[in-house]
């Protein structure tokens, strides 16, 4: 049994001009102790999905699903109670930008405290203790004093590192991780996801890392699912999607990575033709054929999933053969 | 934390002297002195005389810092009117004010904090739309006649409260809610606009991802980071009682310095008015450095630089 199971999730949001469908029959699932990157460009519903996981979804969200099931539970039955004894203990989420997503008015101390006694009752001590254990795990030096510092007072890595360590404090099962690393510079962005990744590999975490970044996934995914206008267009182990990608939009997102030594400096990154299609009313067919070198009346028709190994699933009408350029 | 007090406290006494100089320079301007103390049947020469007695002949800075000296010493003139040192007539009435704009301030905070909070957090429902008319009720109604109805519901029909007068506790519920009700929509106002734009904040995103109930994140993450603008405005707004409260103390028949205010403007007791605008003044910039100082303890970005 995966430790997060998500079937056909549909997420709806009216919208002046119709119905809005950001996500659009994703599945996916999570085993213990296993990264899986969820990539796409901005837009394409990520953030989304990875809310609804939380049940934190926007008010004006419509969610849906065949299956949505962690460690056994089913999420879509849980009152807001119930999610609020899950989260932070058993699945926890960091934001993408540090600066604005710890409460300015608080230390250190007390926002970590407050959430371990949040799910542990008990003394102020033990959450002291915890707190000053964790943040060490995040690799934050004078861990004590830090404690008494307030957000303002750290960098933004550093702010990040509180972050990580606020959402493990109860060491929980998942991290799911939005873009944690899309508002800092690039060492440290490095720093935070290789923190991430040895966590991970400490706690037996289970993490979703969300980012647009496919240079990332690269380095620290286990598994990959590629996400374009809503939906997973191609999902594999990050060895196997690199080797084979099947999808066009996941070649052409490949293409746009900057190799080192090969990408000169000042050379236009490369960029993939053509806009996102609207997701308002009614959608058929594949959402990427607007942009698709390959395209053909039939990409109009309804999709079907394909396989390519055990692991390897794409939505795509041609085959790889078909489509390589 | 000290560093920013001091740092406001410069400001602050900044602000106080050019105060003093406004209100020194304000009766110098009302007219000539000298012939205001000598009265209208006065000869030329007895003018003359009152006028070196009194020093009234010697540059205005010389006269300035005689006078800020009497200030500071706590001497703030003679009301030839009285026939009583000011300060002695100010500080008899001082205290039914102050107890006045208090009990109106608390009585504006416990109606518009929980209104401004519910309209929040339940925005844009019917029940945002009711927190706001009870609160825009008070502002819509001019205060003399809201008072009027008080008097005549509460007083008059249920007799359950004195109509007139400043003796006991009691006499202040009616004044109090009369002045206080006036303050409430603003406060009301801030405190909705701001727990909308705090409890759409990236932090209150992460308190709920970390399973804080609800309650907790709305009373204890939100409220306290909404609430620093309105210690501003609550400042102002008591500032504002001091020397608002005319009417309100007129129809209850009170004796606090905004009746005192009215009845030296119709005697042209300049002596108190002066008095009574300075020590309004430094009241006001009293309450804005304290609103400073909560600031400053609420919002720990605040206290560096
Ligand atoms: N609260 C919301 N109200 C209306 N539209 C929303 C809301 N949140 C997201 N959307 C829309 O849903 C789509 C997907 O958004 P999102 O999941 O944030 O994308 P991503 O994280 O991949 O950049 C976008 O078109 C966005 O405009
Ligand atoms: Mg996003």
């Amino acid at each position: 049994m995966s430790l997060l199971n998500v079937e056909n999730l549909t997420i709806d949001i009216a919208h002046p001009r119709g119905t809005l469908h950001a996500v659009r029959g994703v599945s996916f699932h999570v085993e213990k102790g296993e990264t899986l990157c969820i990539v796409g460009e901005s837009g394409c519903g990520k953030s989304l999905t990875s809310h609804a996981l939380l049940g934190l979804s926007p008010r004006v969200a419509k969610v849906e699903a065949g299956a949505l099931s962690f460690d056994g539970t089913d999420l879509r039955r849980l009152k807001e109670r119930q999610w609020q004894k899950l989260r932070g203990l058993k699945m926890s989420m960091i934001f993408q930008d540090p600066m604005t997503s710890l409460n300015p008015s608080f230390t250190i101390g007390s926002l970590l405290e407050e959430v371990y006694m949040r799910h542990h009752p008990g003394g102020r001590s033990a959450a002291r203790a915890r707190a000053i254990e964790i943040l060490k795990k995040v690799g934050m030096s004078n861990a004590e004093e830090r404690l008494h510092q307030y957000p303002h007072q750290l960098s933004g890595g550093l702010r990040q590192r509180v972050m990580i360590a606020m959402g493990l404090i109860c060491g929980p099962d998942l991290l799911i991780a939005d873009e944690p690393t899309t508002a800092l510079d690039v060492n440290i962005q490095l720093q935070i996801l290789r923190l991430m990744q040895q966590l991970k590999e400490e706690m037996g975490l289970g993490i979703i890392f969300v980012t647009h970044d496919l240079g990332l996934v690269a380095r620290f995914a286990d598994r990959v699912a590629v996400m374009y206008a809503g939906r997973i267009v191609e999902t594999a182990p990050v060895a196997e999607l690199f080797a084979n990608p099947c999808h066009p939009y996941t070649r052409a997102l490949i293409n746009c990575i900057p190799v080192p030594g090969k990408t000169r400096p000042g050379e236009p990154l490369g960029a993939i033709p053509g806009v996102v299609p609207s997701l308002i009313g009614p959608q058929s067919g594949c959402a990427f054929r607007d942009r698709c070198a390959h395209a053909t009346p039939l990409c109009a028709r309804a999709l079907e999933r394909k396989r390519d190994g055990a692991a390897h699933v794409y939505e795509c009408h041609y085959t790889p053969e078909e489509t390589a350029a | 934390m000290l560093a920013f007090a001091l740092k406001r406290l410069g400001l602050t006494l900044l602000v106080l002297v050019s105060v003093s100089i406004i209100t020194f320079s304000l009766v110098r301007l009302a007219g000539d002195p000298a012939i205001a103390l000598a009265g209208p049947e006065a000869t030329s020469e007895e003018v003359e005389a009152v006028r070196t007695a009194y020093g009234f002949d010697r540059p205005l800075p010389a006269q300035y810092a005689t006078w800020l000296g009497d200030v500071l010493k706590g001497d703030l003139g003679f009301s030839n009117i009285l026939q009583r040192p000011v300060l002695e007539v100010v500080m008899e009435r001082l205290p039914v004010t102050a107890k006045l704009a208090g009990l109106s301030v608390l009585f504006a905070l416990i109606i518009a904090i929980p209104l401004g909070v519910v309209a929040a957090a339940k925005r844009n429902t019917i029940i945002d739309r009711l927190a706001l008319s009870i609160a825009v009720v008070g502002q819509a109604l001019p205060n003399f006649f809201f008072a009027l109805v008080l008097i005549l519901v509460l007083g008059v029909g249920l007799r359950w409260l004195p109509i007139s007068g400043d003796k006991t506790f009691l006499h202040y519920i009616m004044p109090a809610i009369a002045l206080g009700y006036f303050a409430t929509p603003a406060i009301m106002r801030l405190t909705r606009a701001g727990m909308i734009e705090v409890l759409d904040s990236d932090y209150i995103r992460t308190a709920r991802a970390m399973g804080l109930p609800r309650s907790r994140v709305v009373m204890k993450h939100a409220l306290r980071n909404a609430l620093i603008p309105v210690v501003s405005l609550t400042a102002v707004q008591l500032g504002f009682m001091l020397s608002g409260s005319i009417i309100v103390e007129s129809v209850f028949s009170m004796n606090g310095i905004g009746r005192l205010g009215w009845q030296s403007i119709q005697r042209t007791d300049l002596e108190v008015m002066q008095a009574l605008v300075l020590i309004i003044s430094v009241i006001y910039l009293a309450l804005n450095y304290m609103a400073d100082l909560l600031n400053g303890l609420l919002d720990p970005r605040l206290r560096v630089q």
